[in-house]
């Protein structure tokens, strides 16, 4: 039993610590390789002699490979460097934003499941009807509306037209509904689409048709039997689906000029503070590749069929 | 006795929202080629007399038909032009991607081993981030030109056309006509060029259409953020862009723009779904 789980996560685990170490070296070589930031920030009029001094500050002199085994070193100790514009660690600048930024998305994908899962079973069990194809459609919407087109028609219909929610800002308790709106749809849409298959599926197994026929009632075979299992594939979504409200999150920061990573992501980029940009990167790769492992380590747990083929195979 | 007429079969042609996919592509594709023939002005006439004009219907007169914006630039004309240039990005991107994706997965295929232990690490690793998060990194710090921009947008789903490409080399493989020519002695590049890459173009060709209209959709947002296609070139998404910070006085400069993208990637999306369901029916 021990062996199945240790065959089962062990390699999982080790792709994941692979990934990371991956992108780390990856950014690193890229920002650091790709441009000057003495230049970037001191201007093109600075004097050589600043730009040197510059350099020389922040170890921009050293060889890439030295500053690679000394940027790995310095993060496990927690130090990822200062962010070049104010000096302060760049992992406290990027961690003050976090909270707003999970203000944001928390909510948002608690939205997408109370949205997209009852929409997505109800549309399966009345296939072909006119809510499902009316259902099917809007989610093709929800999905290919960008988010920063859809958060903008938020506003003008909520702020400008109706005056209801204000455009932006995260002072107010009103401030978070059109951002969180936002990048909830489009996770509902997808997540809608996904349940809808899965139950469809599901509905069609020989274990739903067995229930009904020995008299369970619809409402006790669709909450008992059906819905459980269906849930179980668009449970695994949510790792795929965290990229996109990533990324979503990026731009409807920006357009809500909400202070959280995302604002902070393009400001940093903007002025080539290679520290944040890394220290942000590195979030993302870590929560991606933390929520894709836990992902597949909870089917393993849902499917047990799953872990033994696994271990088997490897 | 009556005579039996056999059924033609009439799967095969479009339904009426795959038509009207069709026509709203062909529309965009045509309005780009002739953009400078049937733009009313130029990007970048401003007439300051009719500032913030609206578009007709809504007060506006015939001269500008969608209205102007805080330039007196006319709508339109940036619109015909903006798309162009959306068009033209994604066109070269998409085609970037899928012979990137394409060269990665038959090299992985080919190789086998470590090269492809390595290779699908690496797909594992973009896979596991959000591209938009990539490029913004790498455009600030390689800075912006627009053939850089397009090479940049070509990594967009590098990583699903390369595993796509290398499952679709791994099962030519195990079909006799592969072997068959390895056999009489056909260099491997033949192999993968001349007989696994034909018998692979259908399902490719279905994966672009996938491609693309994330494409537009990622190009009009980093555009949107201001670090995509810089201006004087305008681009969907540098029009929106420009059009939220008049959204009270001048809605129109952010909904022209808007409806355009929804619209398209609306309709490629439809369209990719016939040509998968035309093309290659295994897909899914």
């Amino acid at each position: 039993m021990t062996a199945t789980i240790i065959g089962f996560v062990g390699p999982k685990v080790l792709r994941a610590a692979l990934s990371i170490l991956v992108v780390v070296t990856l950014t690193f070589v890229v920002l650091r390789a790709s441009g000057d930031p003495a230049l970037q920030i001191l201007g093109p009029s600075a004097r050589a002699a600043d730009l040197e001094a510059f350099r020389r500050h922040w170890g921009l002199d050293q060889p890439l490979s030295l500053q690679y085994l000394r940027y790995i070193q310095a993060a496990f100790h927690g130090d990822f460097g200062n962010s070049m514009l104010g000096g302060k660690p760049a992992l406290d600048i990027v961690l003050e934003r976090v909270p707003l930024t999970l203000a944001l998305m928390i909510p948002s994908l608690i939205l997408t499941m109370l949205i997209g899962i009852p929409v997505g079973a109800y549309a399966a069990m009345h296939r072909d009807s006119w809510v499902d194809r009316s259902v099917m459609m809007l989610t093709v919407l929800g999905f290919t509306v960008p988010s920063f087109v859809l958060g903008l028609l938020l506003i003008l219909i909520f702020s400008v037209t109706l005056g209801l929610f204000p455009s932006g800002g995260a002072d107010r308790a009103a401030g978070f509904v059109l951002p969180v709106l936002t990048l909830g749809i489009g996770g509902a849409a997808i997540i809608a689409r996904f349940t809808r298959s899965a139950m469809i599926e599901v509905l069609s197994q020989l274990y739903v048709v067995a229930a009904s026929a020995k008299g369970v009632t619809w409402r006790q075979v669709v909450r008992q039997h059906a819905l459980p299992n269906a849930i179980i594939p668009v449970l695994t979504l949510f790792g795929l689906m965290l990229g996109g409200q990533v990324a979503g999150a990026v731009l409807v920061e920006n357009v809500f000029g909400w202070p959280g990573i995302g604002q902070l992501l393009v400001v940093s980029v903007a002025n080539r503070d290679h520290a944040v940009v890394q220290v942000i990167l590195l979030l993302v790769t870590l929560t991606m590749t933390s929520a894709n492992l836990l992902m597949d380590l909870l089917y393993g747990v849902f499917d047990p069929r799953l872990r033994a083929s696994s271990a088997g195979s490897h | 006795m009556p005579v039996m007429m056999p059924r033609l079969k009439t799967t095969s042609w479009m339904d009426l929202p795959t038509r009207a996919a069709a026509g709203w592509v062909l529309l965009m594709v045509v309005a780009a080629l002739v953009a400078a023939h049937i733009a009313p002005y130029d990007i970048t006439a401003i007439d300051l007399r009719h500032r913030l004009a609206p578009p007709v219907g809504f007060g506006g007169t015939m001269l500008h038909i969608l209205g102007t914006d805080d330039l007196g630039r006319d709508v339109a004309s940036r619109l015909i032009y903006s798309i162009r240039t959306s068009l033209l990005v994604a066109f070269g991107a998409t085609a970037i991607s899928v012979f990137v994706g394409t060269a990665i997965g038959f090299t992985a295929a080919y190789f086998g081993r470590l090269v492809e232990h390595v290779l699908l690490l690496m797909i594992d690793v973009q896979a596991s981030l959000p591209f938009l998060i990539v490029a913004l990194a790498m455009l600030a710090f390689l800075g912006n030109s627009l053939p850089l921009f397009v090479t940049l947008m070509g990594l967009y789903g590098w990583e699903r056309n390369a595993r796509l490409a290398r499952g679709l080399a791994i099962a030519a493989g195990a079909q006799g006509y592969a072997s068959a020519t390895r056999q009489l002695g056909a260099h491997p590049l033949r192999v993968y060029v001349r007989h696994i890459l034909p018998n692979s173009v259908a399902t490719l060709l279905v994966a672009a259409t996938v491609t693309f209209p994330e494409i537009v959709l990622v190009e009009s947002g980093l555009s949107f953020l201001g670090l995509g296609v810089q201006p004087p070139m305008s681009s969907l998404g540098v029009m929106v862009a420009a059009g939220r910070e008049y959204i009270t006085r001048a809605p129109w400069m952010l909904l022209a723009p808007s409806l355009v993208i929804v619209l398209t990637a609306v309709a490629v999306s439809v369209l990719g779904d016939w040509l998968r369901d035309q093309l290659d029916p295994t897909l899914k």
